[in-house]
C-alpha cells in the first residue's frame, strides 16, 4: 500500500510542562479519559525530570477523532512546530516551552499558572536573584495564539484543591478542546476522589479562561512601594516631625522619608526621630544641587539612613515577636479559628558579641578586661534557646527584652552603630559637591549590612570594602556605575568571588 | 512501601480474555507475563521501570494464585543469576531493571547464561534509560547483546506490538535456547494505550516440579572444554535457529512505498517518530502509510540477512535509523550488503546526529536531507513543513522582537536542578557536613547513586564522583592511602541504604575493615530504596507481609568488623549529626569510622502520616499539627538560611516594607515541620525570624482553659504595647484582635 489515505482527522497535540508534585499525571489521565469518553483514540505519555521530585516534567499527549477501522500511529514526543495546546504549571516552564520551541505563534494555545516556583539559583542570591517574570510573560504571550493565565495555584487552593484542578477546567474554558464544559465536570465527577473542591477549582479555572485578557503582572513581585506621606501623623506626637519633611524636603523624598521616619520611631522613639531627618538634612545641605527635581539623594538618604539607624538587634527581634498582629497572622498561618488552641516556639541562639552589645559601654568594656567571667557568662548564655512564645513565661521573657528598648541608645551596640552611620554619611558628603552618581552609590551600599552574627559580620566587612573601593575609584568617570556593579556583585553570593571578580575587573585590590 | 501504588490497576491484570485492557505500559507487560505462563519473575527497581517491580509487588495475590515466583532482588546481578533456574528446566522467567546500569552490574551473570544457553524461556526486560529525561551514562544495551549473544527486541511504542514481544520473546529463547532482551524506552514504559487481553496461564511444569525432580547437564556449564562448545553453538545452532524463527514468524515489519528506489530501516521502538517525522514531510499519513519504503527491525539484534538483502536490492539508498552511538546497526548492515555485493548507499550518522535522543525534530531533519539527495522531487511542491506555520503566522500584526524567542528567553529562565523533597531527613545531614567543613575545611567526598546525590548540586556542592550504585565507599579506596602517606584529613563516602545493601557493605565496608582504612563512610539509612520510588529493603523499619524488614545496618557492618561507628537516629538534630560527622573526620584510630543517619524518608512518611492524621481528627482525638515560619519583619534578606537548607519549602516573598528591596524568606503550606530550617538557624546561629507554630486539634478543657488564660494575660500584655506603639506611630497601626 503505497497510497497515503485522504482522510485527515481532527488530532490535537497537547504537551504539558509542570513540576514534580504538581500532579501533571493527574492532569494527562483527566484528559485521556475525556477524550476517550467521547470515543476518541488517546495516547499520552511522559518523561519525568532528572528527579523524581523536585525536577520539571514534559507530559505529552496525542488525540484523535474517531477513525472506524484504522488506528492511527501516534508520536510519543511534542514536536516543535505541532503542538496545539500547551499547558504549563508555572510561569518560567511556559517560558522553558517557548524556548523548546513547544509554542508556535498563530496555532498553540497556551493554558499557564503566572505563580512561581522559585528554583534554588533565585533563592540562593543574598540579594535578588529573581528572575524577570515580565520579560518571560511578554515573549509567552507574543508567542501564544491564545494565552490563559492566572495564578492557577492560588485559584486551586482557594477552592481546597489542587493546581491540576484549575488547569484542567482553564482548558475546557479555552475551548481548545471539542468538549463541553460538561463532559469536563464528567470527568472530574467520575474519578470519585475530592470531587467537589476538584469541581470547584475546575469551575474557577473555566470562568477565568472565558474572561478576557490574562492581566497584565506587576512589574517586580518582590517591590513594595512606599506608602504616601500621609496628611496628619496618628500620633500628635509625630505631628511636627511631619510637617518638617513637607517644610523641608524635596517633594520627590516625602514618601520615602515617612517611611523611615515611621521605621526609625518604631524602633526607638520620637526624638530618635527628629534626630533621623537631621542626618537627612545634614547630607542634603553638602548637595550643591539639592534642588534637582527628582530628589534622588534625598530619597536614597531616607532609605538608607532609616536602615542604618534601626540596625538589627535582640531588643528589635523581641519587640516584632511580641506584637499582637504577630500572634494574629500566627493563627491565621496555621487556619484557626476564634477557639483554637494554637502555640509557638522561637528560635534564638544570641552569642556573647549580641549580649555584650546589649550592655551598657562602660560595664561592657570592664567585662573585656576580666576574660575570665566574661567566658563564664558565655557559656551561660550564648546557647541555642527555644522560646515558647504563647506561654506567659516565654512571653514575658521576650518582652522584657524588649523592654530594653529604653536603655538602648546608652547601649556599646548603638554606639558601635552610631559611629559608623557617622563615618558613612562623612564619606558620602565630602563625594556629594564632586561626584553625586558616587555619592548616590555610596548611600546605597547600606544595603549590605544587614541581619545577624554571620550574615552582619559578613555584610559589613563587604560594606567596608566597598567604602574602601569607593575611595579608590573617586575622581575616576565612571565612578558611580563601577560602585553599583559592586554593590550587586556583593549581593550576589555568600562567598564574594562576584565580588572578588569585579573588584579585578576595575583593577582595585581584593 | 513503595511511592507508588497500583493495587486498583492491578485488578485489571485478572480480566478475562478478549477484554480492551487500557493503561501504562508498564502494566501491560505485566499482563502479557502472566498470560505466557511465567514462572517466577524478579529484579531490580529503577526508571524507568521501577513501576513493573511495583506493580509485581503488589499483584502479589494474583501471583500466587497462577503459581508465579515474585522477589525483587539484591541487585541486577542476583536477579540474572536468577534466570538459571531456566537452564536445566522447562519454566519461563523473567527479570528487569533499568539499562544500561543495571546490565553492567548483571552482565557477568549473563554473560554465564548466554553462553551455556537455556531450555524455559528467559526474558531480560531491559528499561532503556537513553536520552531525554534520563539519569544515567549515555549508553545503550545494544552491545551487550551483541557480545554475549543474547537477541534484542525493540518492540514499536504501541501496547499490541509490546505484549506480543513479550510473547515472541519467550517463544524465541525457547527455540532459540537464547536468554531474549526486550528494551523498553522511557516513554514506552509510561506510555498509556489499550491492548486486546488474552487468558492469564499457569505453567505446565512447574518450579516445584523442578525441585522434586533436579536435573543437570554438565555440557550446560561454563567450563572447559564446554565453553568452547557453547560457542560453536551459538554460531552454529542458535543463530540459524533464531534466523529462522524471527523470519518465519515476520517479528520484523514492512511498510510497502511508492518510492521504491529507496528505503528506510528502522529499530522497531523509533518507528512511530520515523513515520511522525515522514507525515510531516508529506511522505505518510497518520494510520502509517508511507511512499517511503520501511523495514521496521523489532528485532534490533541479530539483523536478519537475508530481509535485509530483500528490502535493499534495487534500492539506490537506505537511512539507517539508530539512536546513540557507536553505529552498530549501519556498520552490520554495510557489512552485510558488501557481502552480498549490492551497492546500495547507506545513510545514518552522516545525515542523523551521531548521539542523543532521536527526537522527531532530529529525524525530519535527517530525513529530509536523505530524501533531498535520493528523492528531490518530493520537495518540488511546497513541504508543509511546521516551520511553515510559523512563517504564515508573522502576518497577524503583532510586532516581532528581531531575536528569536528563543534566544531571547535561554538567559531569563532559571534551571531547575533537582534537588532533596520538602523535609527530606538527607538535607540536615549535607547542612551538618557543610557546618562542620566550616571548622575542619572541605574533604574528598565520594558520592553514590540515590537522593543523597543530590548533594552535589546547589545548594551543598558536596560529593565529588559517582562510580555507580553502592560503590560510593569503594571510589574512596585509593584515598586510603592517607593513613600511609600522613594526610591531615581522611576521605569521606557516601552511601544510601539501597546501595548498601545492592554490595556497599561488602564492596565498601567489608573491604575497608580488611584493608584497615581510615576513611570515612556515611550510611544514610532512611528505610527504603527511596530514590527507586521507596521499595523496601532489609533495614526497612517497616512491616511487610512478604519480606523480612528490620535488620539494622549497625549490626550489618559490626559483623563485618566495623569498631567505630555511631548511629544517629534522627537526622534532624543537627548538633548530634554535626558532633558525629566531625568526631569520625578528626579520630586517630584505626580502621574504618561509620556513621549511620537514620530518618524516614518524608514523602513515604508523608503518604502514611496524611491520611492517617486527617483520621485521627476526624475522630476527635487530640493532634498537634506544626509548621514552620518566617517573621518578615525579621528576617534580613540575606538568605543564608537557603543556601545552608535548601528545603523547596522554604521560598521568598515580598518583604512588605518599601525600606527592605530583597526578599524575605518564607515557609510555603508545603512545610511538614520537619524543623530543619529552624535547628539550622540555631546551629549555624543564623538568625532569629524562624519560629514553629502548632495548631491543637480536638484539645481538651483543661488544655482550653490554659489557653484562655493565657491568651487573656498576653493580649493584656500587647495591648500595653501597642498603645506605646500608638503613641510613636506615622502611620496608624492595626488594631489588636
Amino acid at each position: 500500500m503505497s497510497q497515503l489515505s485522504t482522510l485527515k482527522p481532527h488530532s490535537i497535540h497537547i504537551a504539558i510542562m509542570a513540576l514534580g508534585g504538581q500532579g501533571g499525571g493527574v492532569l494527562v489521565d483527566w484528559i485521556v479519559r475525556l477524550a476517550e469518553h467521547a470515543g476518541w483514540t488517546a495516547q499520552a505519555t511522559s518523561v519525568a525530570g532528572v528527579a523524581q521530585r523536585t525536577g520539571a516534567t514534559i507530559y505529552y499527549i496525542e488525540l484523535v477523532e474517531p477513525t472506524p477501522g484504522q488506528a492511527p500511529v501516534l508520536a510519543l514526543m511534542a514536536v516543535p512546530g505541532d503542538v496545539d495546546v500547551l499547558i504549563a504549571a508555572e510561569l518560567m516552564e511556559a517560558g522553558r516551552a517557548v524556548e523548546r520551541g513547544l509554542v508556535t505563534p498563530g496555532r498553540t494555545t497556551v493554558i499557564a499558572s503566572s505563580h512561581r516556583v522559585f528554583a534554588i539559583q533565585e533563592k540562593m542570591v543574598s540579594g535578588n536573584g529573581i528572575a524577570d517574570s515580565a520579560q518571560v510573560l511578554d515573549i509567552v504571550r507574543r508567542e501564544a495564539r491564545h494565552l490563559v493565565m492566572a495564578d492557577m495555584q492560588a485559584l486551586a487552593a482557594g477552592q481546597g484543591s489542587v493546581i491540576s484542578a484549575s488547569l484542567f477546567g482553564a482548558l475546557a474554558g479555552s475551548g481548545a478542546l471539542p468538549f463541553a464544559l460538561a463532559e469536563f465536570e464528567a470527568v472530574v465527577e467520575r474519578s470519585g476522589v475530592g470531587v467537589k473542591p476538584s469541581l470547584a477549582a475546575l469551575r474557577a479555572g473555566a470562568a477565568v479562561a472565558r474572561s478576557a485578557a490574562p492581566p497584565d503582572p506587576p512589574a517586580d513581585p518582590m517591590h513594595t512601594a512606599p506608602r504616601p506621606l500621609p496628611a496628619t501623623a496618628a500620633s500628635a506626637q509625630l505631628q511636627p516631625l511631619l510637617e518638617r519633611i513637607r517644610a523641608a524636603f524635596p517633594r520627590p523624598a516625602w514618601d520615602w522619608l515617612g517611611e523611615g521616619l515611621a521605621r526609625v520611631v518604631d524602633y526607638q522613639d520620637a526624638a530618635y526621630g527628629g534626630e533621623y531627618l537631621d542626618h537627612v538634612a545634614r547630607l542634603l545641605a553638602a548637595d550643591p544641587d539639592a534642588d534637582a527635581a527628582d530628589g534622588q539623594v534625598a530619597i536614597e538618604a531616607a532609605r538608607w539612613v532609616a536602615v542604618a539607624m534601626s540596625y538589627d538587634d535582640v531588643i528589635r527581634v523581641a519587640d516584632l515577636k511580641t506584637r499582637a498582629e504577630r500572634s494574629a497572622r500566627l493563627r491565621r498561618e496555621v487556619a484557626a479559628g476564634a477557639d483554637d488552641v494554637v502555640g509557638s516556639e522561637e528560635y534564638f541562639h544570641p552569642r556573647m558579641e549580641e549580649v555584650m552589645g546589649l550592655l551598657p559601654r562602660r560595664l561592657a568594656d570592664w567585662l573585656d578586661g576580666s576574660p575570665r567571667l566574661r567566658d563564664w557568662l558565655a557559656s551561660r548564655l550564648s546557647r541555642g534557646r527555644r522560646i515558647r512564645t504563647h506561654t506567659l513565661r516565654g512571653h514575658l521573657q521576650l518582652h522584657l527584652v524588649a523592654g530594653l528598648r529604653r536603655w538602648r541608645r546608652s547601649s556599646r551596640r548603638h554606639a558601635e552603630e552610631l559611629g559608623h552611620l557617622q563615618a558613612w554619611l562623612a564619606e558620602v558628603q565630602q563625594v556629594l559637591p564632586h561626584d553625586r552618581a558616587l555619592a548616590l552609590e555610596l548611600l546605597r551600599c547600606r544595603r549590605l549590612v544587614k541581619g545577624y552574627s554571620d550574615t552582619h559580620a559578613r555584610g559589613s566587612s563587604r560594606f567596608d570594602r566597598l567604602l574602601r573601593a569607593a575611595r579608590e575609584l573617586r575622581g575616576r568617570a565612571d565612578a558611580g556605575p563601577a560602585l553599583g556593579a559592586l554593590r550587586e556583585a556583593a549581593l550576589r553570593d555568600a562567598e564574594g568571588q562576584a565580588l572578588s571578580q569585579r573588584l579585578q575587573t576595575l583593577g582595585l585590590a581584593p | 512501601m513503595a511511592e507508588r501504588s497500583f493495587a486498583k490497576e492491578v485488578q485489571q491484570l485478572r480480566v478475562p480474555a478478549g477484554t480492551e485492557f487500557r493503561g501504562e505500559g508498564i502494566l501491560a507487560v505485566t499482563k502479557a507475563l502472566l498470560e505466557s505462563g511465567v514462572s517466577y519473575v524478579t529484579g531490580y527497581q529503577g526508571s524507568p521501570i521501577s513501576h513493573l517491580m511495583d506493580v509485581l509487588a503488589d499483584a502479589q495475590p494474583i501471583l500466587n494464585a497462577l503459581g508465579v515466583y515474585f522477589e525483587p532482588a539484591a541487585s541486577e546481578a542476583a536477579a540474572a543469576a536468577a534466570l538459571s533456574a531456566s537452564v536445566n528446566y522447562p519454566v519461563r522467567g523473567a527479570v528487569t531493571w533499568k539499562s544500561t546500569v543495571g546490565t553492567n552490574v548483571a552482565s557477568d551473570a549473563l554473560a554465564n547464561l548466554a553462553s551455556g544457553g537455556v531450555t524455559g524461556g528467559a526474558l531480560i526486560i531491559v528499561g532503556e534509560d537513553y536520552g531525554e529525561g534520563s539519569s544515567i551514562m549515555q549508553e545503550r544495551t545494544h552491545a551487550f547483546a551483541m557480545k554475549s549473544q543474547m537477541w534484542l527486541l525493540d518492540p514499536r511504542p504501541h501496547l499490541p506490538s509490546i505484549v506480543q514481544a513479550v510473547h515472541d520473546g519467550f517463544a524465541l529463547s525457547e527455540a532459540t535456547h537464547t536468554p531474549v532482551m526486550l528494551e523498553l524506552r522511557i516513554r514506552s514504559c509510561h506510555l498509556h494505550g489499550s491492548f486486546i487481553t488474552r487468558e492469564n496461564r499457569r505453567p505446565a511444569f512447574t518450579l516445584k516440579d523442578a525441585l522434586e525432580n533436579p536435573r543437570r547437564d554438565i555440557d550446560r556449564i561454563v567450563l572447559p572444554p564446554a565453553s568452547f562448545l557453547h560457542e560453536r553453538e551459538k554460531l552454529e545452532q542458535r543463530w540459524p535457529a533464531a534466523v529462522k524463527f524471527i523470519t518465519e514468524r515476520k517479528l520484523n515489519e514492512w511498510v510497502e512505498g511508492d518510492l521504491e528506489h529507496i528505503g528506510i530501516v528502522t529499530l522497531g521502538g523509533l518507528a512511530n517518530s520515523v513515520l511522525r517525522a515522514l507525515k510531516l514531510l508529506g511522505q505518510a499519513d497518520l494510520f502509517g502509510a508511507s511512499r517511503v519504503p520501511l523495514y521496521i527491525l523489532n528485532v534490533a539484534y541479530p539483523l536478519i540477512e537475508d530481509e535485509v538483502d530483500r528490502f535493499c536490492r534495487g534500492k539506490r539508498a537506505v537511512l539507517m535509523v539508530e539512536e546513540g552511538q557507536p553505529d552498530y546497526l549501519e556498520q552490520n548492515l554495510n557489512t552485510l550488503l558488501r557481502r552480498r555485493g549490492l551497492d546500495t548507499a547507506v545513510h545514518g550518522k552522516d545525515l542523523l546526529p551521531r548521539g542523543g535522543d532521536y527526537t522527531v525534530a532530529a529525524l525530519q531533519k535527517g530525513i529530509q536531507g536523505f530524501l533531498q539527495r535520493h528523492h528531490p522531487a518530493a520537495f518540488a511542491a511546497p513541504v508543509a513543513l511546521s516551520l511553515a506555520a510559523r512563517k504564515g503566522a508573522v502576518d497577524d500584526g503583532v510586532p516581532r522582537a528581531p531575536v528569536s524567542a528563543a534566544a531571547a528567553l535561554a538567559p531569563l529562565l532559571p534551571p531547575r536542578p533537582p534537588g532533596l523533597c520538602v523535609g527530606c531527613p538527607e538535607r540536615p545531614i549535607f547542612s551538618s557536613l557543610k557546618l562542620v567543613e566550616r571548622e575542619l575545611g572541605m574533604h574528598h567526598v565520594s558520592a553514590d547513586i540515590g537522593c543523597h546525590l543530590f548533594s552535589i548540586m546547589p545548594p551543598f556542592h558536596l560529593g565529588a564522583t559517582t562510580m555507580g550504585y553502592g560503590l560510593g565507599g569503594s571510589s574512596a579506596s585509593a584515598f586510603a592511602a592517607g593513613a600511609q602517606l600522613g594526610a591531615s584529613k581522611p576521605a569521606l563516602a557516601f552511601m544510601g541504604d539501597g546501595g548498601f545493601w545492592h554490595n556497599g557493605l561488602t564492596s565498601g565496608i567489608a573491604n575497608a575493615v580488611f584493608n584497615k582504612q581510615r576513611n570515612v563512610f556515611v550510611i544514610v539509612d532512611n528505610n527504603y530504596s527511596a530514590a527507586t520510588g521507596g521499595q523496601d529493603l532489609p533495614s526497612s523499619r517497616a512491616v511487610n507481609p512478604n519480606r523480612s524488614t528490620m535488620h539494622p545496618i549497625e549490626r550489618a557492618v559490626r559483623g563485618v568488623g566495623v569498631e567505630w561507628v555511631r548511629t544517629i537516629t534522627r537526622t534532624y538534630d543537627v548538633k548530634s549529626m554535626r558532633a558525629a560527622l566531625r568526631a569520625a573526620l578528626s579520630s586517630k584510630e584505626p580502621g574504618p569510622k561509620v556513621v549511620i543517619a537514620q530518618s524516614e524518608c518524608m514523602l513515604n512518611r508523608q503518604r502514611r502520616d496524611k491520611p492517617a492524621t486527617a483520621k485521627a481528627i476526624e475522630a476527635g482525638a487530640r493532634v498537634v499539627k506544626e509548621r514552620f515560619g518566617v517573621d518578615a519583619a525579621v528576617c534580613s534578606g540575606d538568605h543564608a538560611c537557603m543556601r545552608i537548607s535548601g528545603c523547596p519549602s522554604l521560598t521568598l516573598a515580598p518583604s512588605g516594607d518599601a525600606l527592605k528591596p530583597d526578599p524575605v524568606a518564607s515557609v510555603d503550606e508545603h512545610c511538614v515541620a520537619c524543623g530543619h530550617c529552624g535547628e539550622v538557624a540555631d546551629a549555624a546561629v543564623l538568625c532569629p525570624s524562624f519560629y514553629k507554630a502548632h495548631k491543637v486539634h480536638n484539645p481538651g478543657a483543661a488544655e482550653r482553659w490554659l489557653d484562655r488564660w493565657r491568651r487573656r494575660a498576653l493580649a493584656w500584655l500587647q495591648a500595653r504595647q501597642w498603645r506605646a506603639r500608638a503613641h510613636r506611630a506615622l502611620f496608624p497601626l492595626e488594631a489588636p484582635r
